[in-house]
Protein backbone atom coordinates (compact mmCIF):
# COMPACT_ATOMS: atom_id res chain seq x y z
CA UNK A 1 0.00 0.00 0.00
CA UNK A 2 1.23 3.49 -0.84
CA UNK A 3 2.79 5.53 1.90
CA UNK A 4 1.40 8.79 3.17
CA UNK A 5 1.83 11.71 0.88
CA UNK A 6 2.20 15.31 1.89
CA UNK A 7 2.93 18.73 0.52
CA UNK A 8 1.57 22.14 -0.30
CA UNK A 9 -1.68 22.64 -2.21
CA UNK A 10 -1.64 24.39 -5.59
CA UNK A 11 -5.18 25.35 -6.40
CA UNK A 12 -6.68 25.74 -9.88
CA UNK A 13 -10.14 26.12 -11.44
CA UNK A 14 -12.51 23.85 -13.31
CA UNK A 15 -11.98 21.99 -16.61
CA UNK A 16 -8.19 21.78 -16.38
CA UNK A 17 -7.73 20.09 -19.76
CA UNK A 18 -4.99 17.80 -21.04
CA UNK A 19 -3.79 20.44 -23.53
CA UNK A 20 -2.73 22.68 -20.64
CA UNK A 21 -1.50 19.77 -18.49
CA UNK A 22 0.93 18.80 -21.21
CA UNK A 23 0.78 20.82 -24.45
CA UNK A 24 0.67 18.85 -27.73
CA UNK A 25 4.16 19.84 -28.76
CA UNK A 26 5.61 17.79 -25.88
CA UNK A 27 3.60 14.68 -26.66
CA UNK A 28 6.51 13.17 -28.54
CA UNK A 29 8.36 12.85 -25.23
CA UNK A 30 8.01 9.60 -23.30
CA UNK A 31 10.45 10.05 -20.43
CA UNK A 32 8.40 10.85 -17.27
CA UNK A 33 11.00 13.21 -15.80
CA UNK A 34 11.35 15.16 -19.06
CA UNK A 35 7.56 15.33 -19.34
CA UNK A 36 7.40 16.44 -15.73
CA UNK A 37 9.41 19.56 -16.55
CA UNK A 38 6.44 20.78 -18.58
CA UNK A 39 3.61 19.73 -16.26
CA UNK A 40 0.75 22.28 -16.27
CA UNK A 41 2.81 24.52 -18.54
CA UNK A 42 -0.20 25.71 -20.52
CA UNK A 43 -2.09 26.67 -17.36
CA UNK A 44 0.63 27.93 -15.04
CA UNK A 45 4.11 28.19 -16.57
CA UNK A 46 5.46 28.78 -13.03
CA UNK A 47 4.08 25.52 -11.62
CA UNK A 48 7.18 23.35 -11.95
CA UNK A 49 9.35 26.14 -10.55
CA UNK A 50 7.24 26.86 -7.50
CA UNK A 51 6.22 23.30 -6.57
CA UNK A 52 8.23 20.89 -4.42
CA UNK A 53 8.19 17.11 -4.50
CA UNK A 54 5.13 15.86 -2.65
CA UNK A 55 2.97 18.88 -3.43
CA UNK A 56 -0.65 18.39 -4.40
CA UNK A 57 -2.73 19.80 -7.26
CA UNK A 58 -6.23 20.83 -6.15
CA UNK A 59 -8.85 21.69 -8.77
CA UNK A 60 -12.56 22.12 -9.28
CA UNK A 61 -14.69 19.89 -11.57
CA UNK A 62 -13.79 17.88 -14.70
CA UNK A 63 -10.03 17.70 -14.17
CA UNK A 64 -8.17 16.21 -17.15
CA UNK A 65 -10.79 16.69 -19.83
CA UNK A 66 -9.83 16.50 -23.49
CA UNK A 67 -7.42 14.06 -25.05
CA UNK A 68 -6.60 10.50 -24.03
CA UNK A 69 -2.89 11.26 -23.74
CA UNK A 70 -1.54 9.14 -20.92
CA UNK A 71 1.43 11.51 -20.82
CA UNK A 72 -0.86 13.95 -18.95
CA UNK A 73 -0.94 12.01 -15.65
CA UNK A 74 2.62 10.81 -16.37
CA UNK A 75 3.80 14.44 -16.58
CA UNK A 76 2.09 15.31 -13.31
CA UNK A 77 3.64 12.31 -11.60
CA UNK A 78 6.98 12.97 -13.30
CA UNK A 79 7.05 16.50 -11.88
CA UNK A 80 7.05 15.08 -8.36
CA UNK A 81 3.46 16.05 -7.66
CA UNK A 82 2.11 13.45 -5.27
CA UNK A 83 -1.61 13.54 -6.06
CA UNK A 84 -4.52 15.42 -7.56
CA UNK A 85 -7.62 16.34 -5.54
CA UNK A 86 -10.62 17.48 -7.59
CA UNK A 87 -14.38 17.72 -7.35
CA UNK A 88 -14.59 15.43 -10.37
CA UNK A 89 -12.36 13.94 -13.05
CA UNK A 90 -12.80 13.46 -16.78
CA UNK A 91 -13.33 9.82 -17.66
CA UNK A 92 -10.17 8.93 -19.57
CA UNK A 93 -7.89 10.86 -17.22
CA UNK A 94 -9.38 9.04 -14.24
CA UNK A 95 -8.64 5.66 -15.78
CA UNK A 96 -5.17 6.69 -16.92
CA UNK A 97 -4.26 8.06 -13.49
CA UNK A 98 -5.20 4.77 -11.83
CA UNK A 99 -3.35 2.80 -14.50
CA UNK A 100 -0.09 4.68 -14.09
CA UNK A 101 -0.36 5.00 -10.32
CA UNK A 102 -1.01 8.71 -9.86
CA UNK A 103 -3.16 8.95 -6.71
CA UNK A 104 -6.38 10.87 -7.28
CA UNK A 105 -8.95 11.99 -4.72
CA UNK A 106 -12.49 13.05 -5.52
CA UNK A 107 -13.93 15.36 -2.84
CA UNK A 108 -16.04 18.52 -3.03
CA UNK A 109 -15.51 19.33 0.63
CA UNK A 110 -11.74 19.09 0.34
CA UNK A 111 -11.61 21.34 -2.70
CA UNK A 112 -13.89 23.90 -1.04
CA UNK A 113 -11.97 23.71 2.22
CA UNK A 114 -8.44 23.92 0.85
CA UNK A 115 -6.84 27.28 0.06
CA UNK A 116 -3.82 27.68 -2.17
CA UNK A 117 -0.69 27.04 -0.11
CA UNK A 118 -2.34 24.89 2.60
CA UNK A 119 -0.29 21.95 3.90
CA UNK A 120 -2.00 18.71 2.91
CA UNK A 121 -1.50 15.12 4.01
CA UNK A 122 -3.05 12.25 2.10
CA UNK A 123 -3.74 8.57 2.66
CA UNK A 124 -4.41 6.94 -0.70
CA UNK A 125 -5.45 3.66 0.86
CA UNK A 126 -8.31 5.17 2.85
CA UNK A 127 -9.04 8.33 0.88
CA UNK A 128 -8.37 10.47 3.95
CA UNK A 129 -7.31 14.07 3.26
CA UNK A 130 -5.90 16.13 6.13
CA UNK A 131 -5.53 19.89 5.86
CA UNK A 132 -2.82 20.63 8.44
CA UNK A 133 -3.00 24.37 7.93
CA UNK A 134 -6.70 24.55 8.69
CA UNK A 135 -6.93 21.52 10.97
CA UNK A 136 -9.65 19.95 8.85
CA UNK A 137 -10.15 16.40 7.62
CA UNK A 138 -12.05 15.38 4.50
CA UNK A 139 -12.98 11.99 3.06
CA UNK A 140 -12.60 11.31 -0.67
CA UNK A 141 -15.23 9.30 -2.54
CA UNK A 142 -14.59 5.58 -2.36
CA UNK A 143 -13.42 3.81 -5.51
CA UNK A 144 -15.97 1.40 -6.97
CA UNK A 145 -15.12 -2.17 -5.83
CA UNK A 146 -13.73 -3.30 -9.20
CA UNK A 147 -11.32 -0.36 -9.32
CA UNK A 148 -10.37 -0.85 -5.71
CA UNK A 149 -9.42 -4.42 -6.56
CA UNK A 150 -7.35 -3.21 -9.52
CA UNK A 151 -5.56 -0.67 -7.34
CA UNK A 152 -4.98 -3.25 -4.63
CA UNK A 153 -3.60 -5.68 -7.20
CA UNK A 154 -1.02 -3.02 -8.10
CA UNK A 155 -2.72 -1.67 -11.24
CA UNK A 156 -3.75 -2.95 -14.62
CA UNK A 157 -0.46 -4.63 -15.54
CA UNK A 158 -0.52 -7.26 -12.75
CA UNK A 159 -4.20 -7.81 -13.56
CA UNK A 160 -3.32 -8.56 -17.20
CA UNK A 161 -0.50 -10.86 -16.09
CA UNK A 162 -2.91 -12.80 -13.92
CA UNK A 163 -5.39 -13.13 -16.79
CA UNK A 164 -2.63 -14.30 -19.15
CA UNK A 165 -1.40 -16.89 -16.66
CA UNK A 166 -4.97 -18.19 -16.21
CA UNK A 167 -5.55 -18.49 -19.95
CA UNK A 168 -2.32 -20.44 -20.43
CA UNK A 169 -3.25 -23.03 -17.80
CA UNK B 1 -37.15 -2.83 -19.67
CA UNK B 2 -35.40 -2.33 -22.98
CA UNK B 3 -31.81 -1.46 -23.76
CA UNK B 4 -30.20 1.48 -25.52
CA UNK B 5 -28.05 0.99 -28.61
CA UNK B 6 -24.88 1.22 -26.53
CA UNK B 7 -26.17 -1.29 -23.96
CA UNK B 8 -27.05 -3.82 -26.68
CA UNK B 9 -23.59 -3.72 -28.22
CA UNK B 10 -21.88 -3.92 -24.85
CA UNK B 11 -24.06 -6.84 -23.70
CA UNK B 12 -23.25 -8.84 -26.82
CA UNK B 13 -19.52 -8.24 -26.47
CA UNK B 14 -19.61 -9.23 -22.82
CA UNK B 15 -21.55 -12.42 -23.62
CA UNK B 16 -24.46 -11.25 -21.46
CA UNK B 17 -28.21 -11.22 -22.02
CA UNK B 18 -28.43 -7.64 -20.79
CA UNK B 19 -26.41 -4.95 -19.06
CA UNK B 20 -27.37 -1.99 -16.87
CA UNK B 21 -25.75 1.42 -16.52
CA UNK B 22 -23.06 1.36 -13.86
CA UNK B 23 -22.33 -2.34 -14.32
CA UNK B 24 -18.67 -3.27 -14.84
CA UNK B 25 -18.19 -5.70 -17.69
CA UNK B 26 -15.37 -7.45 -19.50
CA UNK B 27 -15.96 -7.02 -23.20
CA UNK B 28 -14.31 -8.53 -26.28
CA UNK B 29 -12.98 -5.96 -28.70
CA UNK B 30 -13.24 -6.18 -32.47
CA UNK B 31 -10.45 -3.70 -33.12
CA UNK B 32 -7.76 -1.92 -31.10
CA UNK B 33 -6.33 1.31 -32.52
CA UNK B 34 -3.25 3.34 -31.69
CA UNK B 35 -1.24 6.16 -33.25
CA UNK B 36 2.50 6.67 -32.91
CA UNK B 37 2.14 8.66 -29.68
CA UNK B 38 -0.22 6.37 -27.81
CA UNK B 39 1.44 3.27 -29.30
CA UNK B 40 4.90 4.31 -28.15
CA UNK B 41 3.74 4.36 -24.53
CA UNK B 42 1.52 1.26 -24.95
CA UNK B 43 4.34 -0.78 -26.49
CA UNK B 44 6.56 0.15 -23.55
CA UNK B 45 3.85 -1.03 -21.14
CA UNK B 46 3.31 -4.26 -23.09
CA UNK B 47 7.04 -5.04 -22.97
CA UNK B 48 6.75 -4.89 -19.20
CA UNK B 49 3.85 -7.36 -18.96
CA UNK B 50 5.14 -10.80 -18.05
CA UNK B 51 4.04 -13.45 -20.52
CA UNK B 52 2.88 -10.96 -23.15
CA UNK B 53 5.06 -11.38 -26.21
CA UNK B 54 2.34 -11.45 -28.88
CA UNK B 55 -0.72 -9.32 -29.55
CA UNK B 56 -4.03 -11.19 -29.26
CA UNK B 57 -4.79 -11.02 -32.98
CA UNK B 58 -2.56 -9.32 -35.52
CA UNK B 59 -5.50 -8.62 -37.82
CA UNK B 60 -7.52 -6.81 -35.17
CA UNK B 61 -5.06 -4.07 -34.42
CA UNK B 62 -4.71 -0.88 -36.44
CA UNK B 63 -1.61 1.29 -36.11
CA UNK B 64 -1.64 4.65 -37.86
CA UNK B 65 1.22 7.16 -38.06
CA UNK B 66 -0.55 10.51 -38.00
CA UNK B 67 0.32 12.98 -35.26
CA UNK B 68 3.90 14.12 -35.95
CA UNK B 69 4.42 12.67 -39.43
CA UNK B 70 6.22 13.03 -41.75
CA UNK B 71 8.46 13.24 -38.70
CA UNK B 72 8.79 16.79 -37.44
CA UNK B 73 12.10 16.07 -35.68
CA UNK B 74 14.35 13.24 -34.56
CA UNK B 75 12.32 12.61 -31.40
CA UNK B 76 9.11 12.23 -33.45
CA UNK B 77 10.92 9.99 -35.92
CA UNK B 78 11.91 7.79 -32.99
CA UNK B 79 8.28 7.25 -31.97
CA UNK B 80 7.18 6.62 -35.56
CA UNK B 81 9.95 4.04 -35.94
CA UNK B 82 9.13 2.43 -32.62
CA UNK B 83 5.59 1.77 -33.82
CA UNK B 84 6.72 0.63 -37.27
CA UNK B 85 9.22 -1.83 -35.78
CA UNK B 86 6.50 -3.19 -33.50
CA UNK B 87 4.15 -3.56 -36.48
CA UNK B 88 6.79 -5.56 -38.33
CA UNK B 89 7.71 -7.68 -35.31
CA UNK B 90 4.06 -8.52 -34.55
CA UNK B 91 3.12 -8.82 -38.24
CA UNK B 92 0.31 -6.30 -37.75
CA UNK B 93 -1.94 -6.43 -40.82
CA UNK B 94 -3.29 -2.89 -40.60
CA UNK B 95 -0.27 -0.64 -40.27
CA UNK B 96 -0.44 2.69 -42.08
CA UNK B 97 2.66 4.72 -42.66
CA UNK B 98 2.59 8.14 -44.36
CA UNK B 99 1.56 7.88 -47.99
CA UNK B 100 -0.80 5.01 -47.25
CA UNK B 101 -2.84 6.38 -44.42
CA UNK B 102 -3.61 9.76 -42.96
CA UNK B 103 -5.51 10.64 -39.79
CA UNK B 104 -6.43 7.42 -37.97
CA UNK B 105 -10.14 8.22 -37.71
CA UNK B 106 -10.39 9.07 -41.39
CA UNK B 107 -8.42 5.99 -42.42
CA UNK B 108 -10.21 3.27 -40.45
CA UNK B 109 -13.69 3.75 -41.96
CA UNK B 110 -12.18 4.22 -45.42
CA UNK B 111 -10.40 0.90 -45.13
CA UNK B 112 -13.51 -0.97 -44.04
CA UNK B 113 -12.14 -1.54 -40.54
CA UNK B 114 -15.27 -0.21 -38.85
CA UNK B 115 -18.74 -1.79 -39.08
CA UNK B 116 -22.04 -1.47 -37.21
CA UNK B 117 -22.37 -3.34 -33.94
CA UNK B 118 -18.62 -3.60 -33.39
CA UNK B 119 -16.67 -2.65 -30.28
CA UNK B 120 -13.59 -0.56 -30.94
CA UNK B 121 -11.14 0.95 -28.49
CA UNK B 122 -8.37 3.33 -29.43
CA UNK B 123 -5.49 5.15 -27.87
CA UNK B 124 -6.99 8.45 -28.92
CA UNK B 125 -9.93 10.30 -27.44
CA UNK B 126 -11.59 10.81 -30.83
CA UNK B 127 -11.99 7.07 -31.28
CA UNK B 128 -15.65 7.87 -30.52
CA UNK B 129 -15.85 8.88 -34.22
CA UNK B 130 -16.86 5.31 -35.20
CA UNK B 131 -20.17 5.74 -33.43
CA UNK B 132 -21.15 7.31 -36.77
CA UNK B 133 -21.38 3.73 -38.09
CA UNK B 134 -23.42 2.30 -35.22
CA UNK B 135 -20.35 0.89 -33.46
CA UNK B 136 -19.46 1.31 -29.79
CA UNK B 137 -16.14 3.11 -29.86
CA UNK B 138 -14.24 4.85 -27.09
CA UNK B 139 -10.85 6.37 -26.39
CA UNK B 140 -8.49 5.13 -23.71
CA UNK B 141 -4.98 5.74 -22.48
CA UNK B 142 -1.94 3.72 -23.41
CA UNK B 143 -1.94 1.29 -20.49
CA UNK B 144 -5.52 0.25 -21.27
CA UNK B 145 -4.54 -0.08 -24.92
CA UNK B 146 -1.56 -2.27 -24.00
CA UNK B 147 -3.94 -4.51 -22.03
CA UNK B 148 -6.29 -4.66 -25.02
CA UNK B 149 -3.40 -5.48 -27.39
CA UNK B 150 -2.62 -8.49 -25.24
CA UNK B 151 -6.02 -9.70 -24.01
CA UNK B 152 -8.33 -8.61 -26.82
CA UNK B 153 -10.72 -7.42 -24.17
CA UNK B 154 -11.29 -4.41 -21.96
CA UNK B 155 -13.12 -3.69 -18.74
CA UNK B 156 -15.80 -1.06 -19.11
CA UNK B 157 -18.38 0.59 -16.95
CA UNK B 158 -21.68 0.56 -18.83
CA UNK B 159 -22.63 4.21 -19.38
CA UNK B 160 -26.13 5.60 -18.98
CA UNK B 161 -27.34 7.09 -22.26
CA UNK B 162 -28.45 10.58 -23.17
CA UNK B 163 -30.82 10.74 -26.13
CA UNK B 164 -30.39 13.72 -28.42
CA UNK B 165 -33.23 14.38 -30.82
CA UNK B 166 -32.72 16.74 -33.75
CA UNK B 167 -35.69 17.81 -35.81
CA UNK B 168 -36.05 20.20 -38.72
CA UNK B 169 -34.28 20.84 -41.98
CA UNK B 170 -30.88 22.54 -41.91
CA UNK B 171 -30.84 25.98 -43.52
CA UNK B 172 -28.38 27.06 -46.20
CA UNK B 173 -24.73 27.04 -45.09
CA UNK B 174 -25.66 25.19 -41.89
CA UNK B 175 -23.95 21.84 -41.45
CA UNK B 176 -23.46 18.88 -39.11
CA UNK B 177 -20.59 20.81 -37.50
CA UNK B 178 -22.96 23.60 -36.51
CA UNK B 179 -25.39 21.06 -35.03
CA UNK B 180 -22.65 19.47 -32.99
CA UNK B 181 -21.13 22.75 -31.81
CA UNK B 182 -24.61 23.78 -30.65
CA UNK B 183 -24.95 20.41 -28.90
CA UNK B 184 -21.64 20.78 -27.05
CA UNK B 185 -22.72 24.30 -26.14
CA UNK B 186 -26.00 22.96 -24.70
CA UNK B 187 -24.51 20.02 -22.82
CA UNK B 188 -21.30 21.72 -21.67
CA UNK B 189 -17.85 20.12 -21.77
CA UNK B 190 -18.63 17.83 -18.88
CA UNK B 191 -22.35 17.53 -19.60
CA UNK B 192 -22.05 13.95 -20.83
CA UNK B 193 -19.14 12.70 -18.73
CA UNK B 194 -19.38 8.92 -18.16
CA UNK B 195 -22.41 8.87 -20.49
CA UNK B 196 -23.23 7.58 -23.95
CA UNK B 197 -24.79 9.96 -26.43
CA UNK B 198 -27.37 8.47 -28.81
CA UNK B 199 -28.25 10.63 -31.81
CA UNK B 200 -31.84 10.58 -33.11
CA UNK B 201 -34.24 12.59 -35.24
CA UNK B 202 -35.12 13.46 -38.79
CA UNK B 203 -32.23 15.90 -39.15
CA UNK B 204 -29.56 13.29 -38.50
CA UNK B 205 -31.38 10.70 -40.63
CA UNK B 206 -30.84 13.10 -43.52
CA UNK B 207 -27.15 13.63 -42.80
CA UNK B 208 -24.44 12.08 -44.95
CA UNK B 209 -21.98 9.63 -43.43
CA UNK B 210 -19.45 12.46 -43.24
CA UNK B 211 -21.91 14.63 -41.33
CA UNK B 212 -22.49 11.85 -38.82
CA UNK B 213 -18.74 11.37 -38.47
CA UNK B 214 -18.36 15.06 -37.63
CA UNK B 215 -20.99 14.73 -34.90
CA UNK B 216 -19.84 11.44 -33.38
CA UNK B 217 -16.26 12.74 -33.41
CA UNK B 218 -17.12 15.58 -31.04
CA UNK B 219 -19.07 13.49 -28.50
CA UNK B 220 -15.91 13.57 -26.38
CA UNK B 221 -16.08 17.37 -26.40
CA UNK B 222 -19.12 16.99 -24.14
CA UNK B 223 -17.14 14.49 -22.07
CA UNK B 224 -19.05 11.47 -23.41
CA UNK B 225 -17.65 7.95 -23.42
CA UNK B 226 -19.15 7.35 -26.84
CA UNK B 227 -21.57 8.92 -29.29
CA UNK B 228 -23.62 6.62 -31.48
CA UNK B 229 -25.96 6.68 -34.48
CA UNK B 230 -28.23 3.91 -35.69
CA UNK B 231 -26.85 2.31 -38.83
CA UNK B 232 -29.21 2.77 -41.80
CA UNK B 233 -29.17 2.01 -45.51
CA UNK B 234 -26.50 4.69 -46.06
CA UNK B 235 -24.24 3.19 -43.41
CA UNK B 236 -24.68 -0.34 -44.67
CA UNK B 237 -23.93 0.68 -48.26
CA UNK B 238 -20.79 2.55 -47.14
CA UNK B 239 -19.49 -0.37 -45.10
CA UNK B 240 -20.36 -3.09 -47.65
CA UNK B 241 -18.39 -1.23 -50.30
CA UNK B 242 -15.33 -1.62 -48.11
CA UNK B 243 -15.55 -4.99 -46.38
CA UNK B 244 -17.05 -8.44 -46.79
CA UNK B 245 -17.17 -9.33 -43.15
CA UNK B 246 -20.45 -9.94 -41.34
CA UNK B 247 -21.78 -7.41 -38.89
CA UNK B 248 -24.82 -6.97 -36.69
CA UNK B 249 -27.15 -4.01 -36.99
CA UNK B 250 -28.63 -3.20 -33.57
CA UNK B 251 -31.50 -0.91 -32.68
CA UNK B 252 -32.30 0.65 -29.35
CA UNK B 253 -35.45 -0.86 -27.86
CA UNK B 254 -38.60 1.27 -27.84
CA UNK B 255 -38.66 1.08 -24.06
CA UNK B 256 -34.94 1.77 -23.62
CA UNK B 257 -34.18 3.92 -20.60
CA UNK B 258 -32.42 7.23 -21.13
CA UNK B 259 -31.04 9.37 -18.39
CA UNK B 260 -32.07 12.49 -20.28
CA UNK B 261 -33.67 13.44 -23.56
CA UNK B 262 -32.52 16.69 -25.15
CA UNK B 263 -34.33 18.08 -28.18
CA UNK B 264 -32.62 20.45 -30.55
CA UNK B 265 -34.49 22.41 -33.19
CA UNK B 266 -32.21 22.18 -36.21
CA UNK B 267 -34.50 24.13 -38.53
CA UNK B 268 -33.89 27.46 -36.83
CA UNK B 269 -30.17 26.94 -36.30
CA UNK B 270 -27.69 29.40 -37.76
CA UNK B 271 -23.99 28.63 -38.25
CA UNK B 272 -22.26 28.30 -34.87
CA UNK B 273 -18.81 29.20 -33.57
CA UNK B 274 -17.03 27.93 -30.45
CA UNK B 275 -15.08 30.88 -29.11
CA UNK B 276 -11.87 30.60 -27.04
CA UNK B 277 -10.98 28.69 -24.90
CA UNK B 278 -13.45 25.82 -24.56
CA UNK B 279 -15.47 23.89 -27.14
CA UNK B 280 -18.69 24.66 -25.24
CA UNK B 281 -18.28 28.44 -25.50
CA UNK B 282 -20.60 28.35 -28.48
CA UNK B 283 -22.31 31.37 -30.05
CA UNK B 284 -24.31 31.94 -33.22
CA UNK B 285 -22.22 33.35 -36.07
CA UNK B 286 -24.28 36.55 -36.23
CA UNK B 287 -23.13 37.43 -32.71
CA UNK B 288 -19.47 36.57 -33.28
CA UNK B 289 -19.23 38.19 -36.73
CA UNK B 290 -20.71 41.41 -35.35
CA UNK B 291 -17.53 41.86 -33.31
CA UNK B 292 -15.40 42.10 -36.45
CA UNK B 293 -12.87 39.49 -35.36
CA UNK B 294 -9.83 39.38 -37.65
CA UNK B 295 -7.94 36.10 -38.04
CA UNK B 296 -4.32 35.24 -38.87
CA UNK B 297 -4.86 31.63 -39.83
CA UNK B 298 -7.65 29.48 -41.20
CA UNK B 299 -7.21 25.74 -40.75
CA UNK B 300 -9.25 23.18 -42.67
CA UNK B 301 -8.69 19.57 -41.77
CA UNK B 302 -8.71 17.08 -38.85
CA UNK B 303 -10.73 13.99 -38.06
CA UNK B 304 -13.75 16.26 -37.58
CA UNK B 305 -13.79 17.99 -40.97
CA UNK B 306 -10.95 16.72 -43.16
CA UNK B 307 -13.12 14.73 -45.57
CA UNK B 308 -13.71 15.19 -49.30
CA UNK B 309 -17.15 16.64 -48.65
CA UNK B 310 -15.55 19.31 -46.44
CA UNK B 311 -12.84 20.20 -48.94
CA UNK B 312 -15.45 20.48 -51.71
CA UNK B 313 -17.41 23.02 -49.66
CA UNK B 314 -14.30 25.12 -49.13
CA UNK B 315 -13.27 24.88 -52.79
CA UNK B 316 -16.72 25.87 -53.94
CA UNK B 317 -16.60 29.03 -51.82
CA UNK B 318 -13.02 29.93 -52.78
CA UNK B 319 -13.35 29.06 -56.47
CA UNK B 320 -11.92 31.83 -58.66
CA UNK B 321 -11.24 34.10 -55.68
CA UNK B 322 -8.29 35.06 -53.52
CA UNK B 323 -8.06 34.73 -49.77
CA UNK B 324 -7.63 37.98 -47.81
CA UNK B 325 -4.09 39.33 -47.59
CA UNK B 326 -3.98 39.23 -43.76
CA UNK B 327 -4.65 35.53 -43.53
CA UNK B 328 -2.92 32.22 -44.30
CA UNK B 329 -5.06 29.21 -45.05
CA UNK B 330 -3.75 25.74 -44.28
CA UNK B 331 -5.59 22.70 -45.61
CA UNK B 332 -4.81 19.15 -44.44
CA UNK B 333 -6.78 16.52 -46.33
CA UNK B 334 -7.68 13.85 -43.80
CA UNK B 335 -6.12 10.94 -45.63
CA UNK B 336 -4.16 9.92 -48.68
CA UNK B 337 -7.43 8.82 -50.30
CA UNK B 338 -9.10 12.16 -49.57
CA UNK B 339 -6.01 13.93 -50.96
CA UNK B 340 -6.10 11.83 -54.15
CA UNK B 341 -9.78 12.38 -54.71
CA UNK B 342 -9.43 16.11 -54.10
CA UNK B 343 -6.58 16.16 -56.60
CA UNK B 344 -8.60 14.28 -59.21
CA UNK B 345 -11.58 16.57 -58.81
CA UNK B 346 -9.46 19.70 -59.12
CA UNK B 347 -10.29 20.73 -55.56
CA UNK B 348 -6.62 21.04 -54.60
CA UNK B 349 -5.89 23.26 -57.60
CA UNK B 350 -8.82 25.52 -56.75
CA UNK B 351 -7.59 25.82 -53.16
CA UNK B 352 -3.99 26.48 -54.18
CA UNK B 353 -5.05 29.07 -56.78
CA UNK B 354 -6.99 30.92 -54.08
CA UNK B 355 -3.84 31.09 -51.96
CA UNK B 356 -4.25 28.11 -49.61
CA UNK B 357 -1.36 25.83 -48.78
CA UNK B 358 -2.23 22.13 -48.97
CA UNK B 359 -0.32 20.00 -46.49
CA UNK B 360 0.30 16.31 -46.38
CA UNK B 361 -2.54 14.27 -44.81
CA UNK B 362 -2.28 13.98 -41.03
CA UNK B 363 -3.11 15.76 -37.80
CA UNK B 364 -0.66 18.62 -38.40
CA UNK B 365 -1.78 21.91 -36.91
CA UNK B 366 -4.89 20.48 -35.18
CA UNK B 367 -3.11 19.84 -31.87
CA UNK B 368 -0.28 22.34 -32.22
CA UNK B 369 2.00 19.56 -33.42
CA UNK B 370 3.56 21.05 -36.53
CA UNK B 371 2.77 22.51 -39.96
CA UNK B 372 0.77 25.51 -38.79
CA UNK B 373 1.52 26.16 -35.12
CA UNK B 374 0.16 29.49 -33.83
CA UNK B 375 2.42 32.13 -32.31
CA UNK B 376 1.82 34.56 -29.43
CA UNK B 377 -1.14 36.82 -30.07
CA UNK B 378 -2.29 34.93 -33.17
CA UNK B 379 -5.88 33.99 -33.81
CA UNK B 380 -7.22 31.14 -35.91
CA UNK B 381 -10.57 29.89 -37.10
CA UNK B 382 -10.47 26.16 -37.57
CA UNK B 383 -12.61 23.18 -38.57
CA UNK B 384 -11.07 21.12 -35.74
CA UNK B 385 -12.68 19.97 -32.49
CA UNK B 386 -10.79 21.60 -29.61
CA UNK B 387 -9.80 25.15 -28.72
CA UNK B 388 -8.33 24.84 -25.24
CA UNK B 389 -5.57 27.26 -24.26
CA UNK B 390 -2.52 26.46 -26.37
CA UNK B 391 -4.26 23.75 -28.37
CA UNK B 392 -2.81 24.93 -31.68
CA UNK B 393 0.41 26.41 -30.35
CA UNK B 394 1.17 29.35 -28.09
CA UNK B 395 -0.85 29.62 -24.87
CA UNK B 396 -1.27 33.23 -25.95
CA UNK B 397 -3.06 32.32 -29.17
CA UNK B 398 -6.80 31.93 -29.75
CA UNK B 399 -8.78 29.32 -31.65
CA UNK B 400 -12.37 29.61 -32.89
CA UNK B 401 -14.07 26.41 -34.07
CA UNK B 402 -16.49 26.44 -36.99
CA UNK B 403 -17.69 24.58 -40.07
CA UNK B 404 -15.68 24.40 -43.31
CA UNK B 405 -18.12 26.90 -44.88
CA UNK B 406 -17.66 29.45 -42.08
CA UNK B 407 -13.89 28.95 -42.26
CA UNK B 408 -13.89 29.46 -46.03
CA UNK B 409 -16.01 32.62 -45.77
CA UNK B 410 -13.60 33.90 -43.11
CA UNK B 411 -10.64 33.13 -45.38
CA UNK B 412 -12.07 35.42 -48.05
CA UNK B 413 -12.68 38.34 -45.72
CA UNK B 414 -9.82 37.82 -43.25
CA UNK B 415 -12.25 38.00 -40.34
CA UNK B 416 -14.86 35.70 -38.85
CA UNK B 417 -17.67 35.81 -41.38
CA UNK B 418 -21.17 34.40 -41.71
CA UNK B 419 -21.11 32.13 -44.78
CA UNK B 420 -24.76 32.97 -45.44
CA UNK B 421 -23.60 36.41 -46.57
CA UNK B 422 -21.91 34.64 -49.48
CA UNK B 423 -25.13 32.85 -50.28
CA UNK B 424 -26.91 36.18 -50.52
CA UNK B 425 -24.14 37.55 -52.72
CA UNK B 426 -24.60 34.52 -54.99
CA UNK B 427 -21.16 33.05 -54.31
S1 LIG C 1 -6.84 15.40 -36.26
FE1 LIG C 1 -6.65 16.41 -34.28
S2 LIG C 1 -8.28 15.62 -33.03
FE2 LIG C 1 -8.08 14.25 -34.80
S3 LIG C 1 -6.71 12.61 -34.12
FE3 LIG C 1 -5.43 14.19 -35.05
S4 LIG C 1 -4.79 15.54 -33.36
FE4 LIG C 1 -6.53 14.31 -32.64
Amino acid sequence: MEARLSGKAHKYGKNVDTDVIIPGKYCNIIDPVELGKHALEGLDPEYTRKMKTGDVIVAETNFGCGSSREVAPIAIKGSGTSAVIAKSFARIFYRNALNIGLPIFESEAAVDGITDGDEIELEPATGKIVNRTKGQTYQAAEFPPFMRSLIDAGGLVPYVEKRLAESKK
Amino acid sequence: MGMTLTEKILARHAGLERVEPGQIINANVDLVLANELSAAVAIGVMRGIKGADRVFDRSRIALVEDHFVPAKDAQSAKLAKLMKDFAIEQEIVHFFDVGRGGIEHVVLPEEGLVAPGELIVGGDSHTCTYGAFGAFATGMGSTDIAAAFVLGEVWLKVPASIKLVYNGKLGPMVYAKDLMLRTVGELGIDGATYRAIEYHGTTVDELSITGRITMANMAIEAGAKNGIFHADAKTIAFVKERTNRDFAVDRADHDAVYERVVTIDAGSLEPQVACPHTPDNVHPISEVAADNVSVDQVFVGSCTNGYIEDLRIVAKILDGKKIASNVRVIVNPGSQKVWMQAAQEGVLTTLAAAGCVVNTPGCGACFGGHMGTLGDGERAISTTNRNYVGRMGSPKSEVFLASPATCAASALSGRITDPRVLELAGV
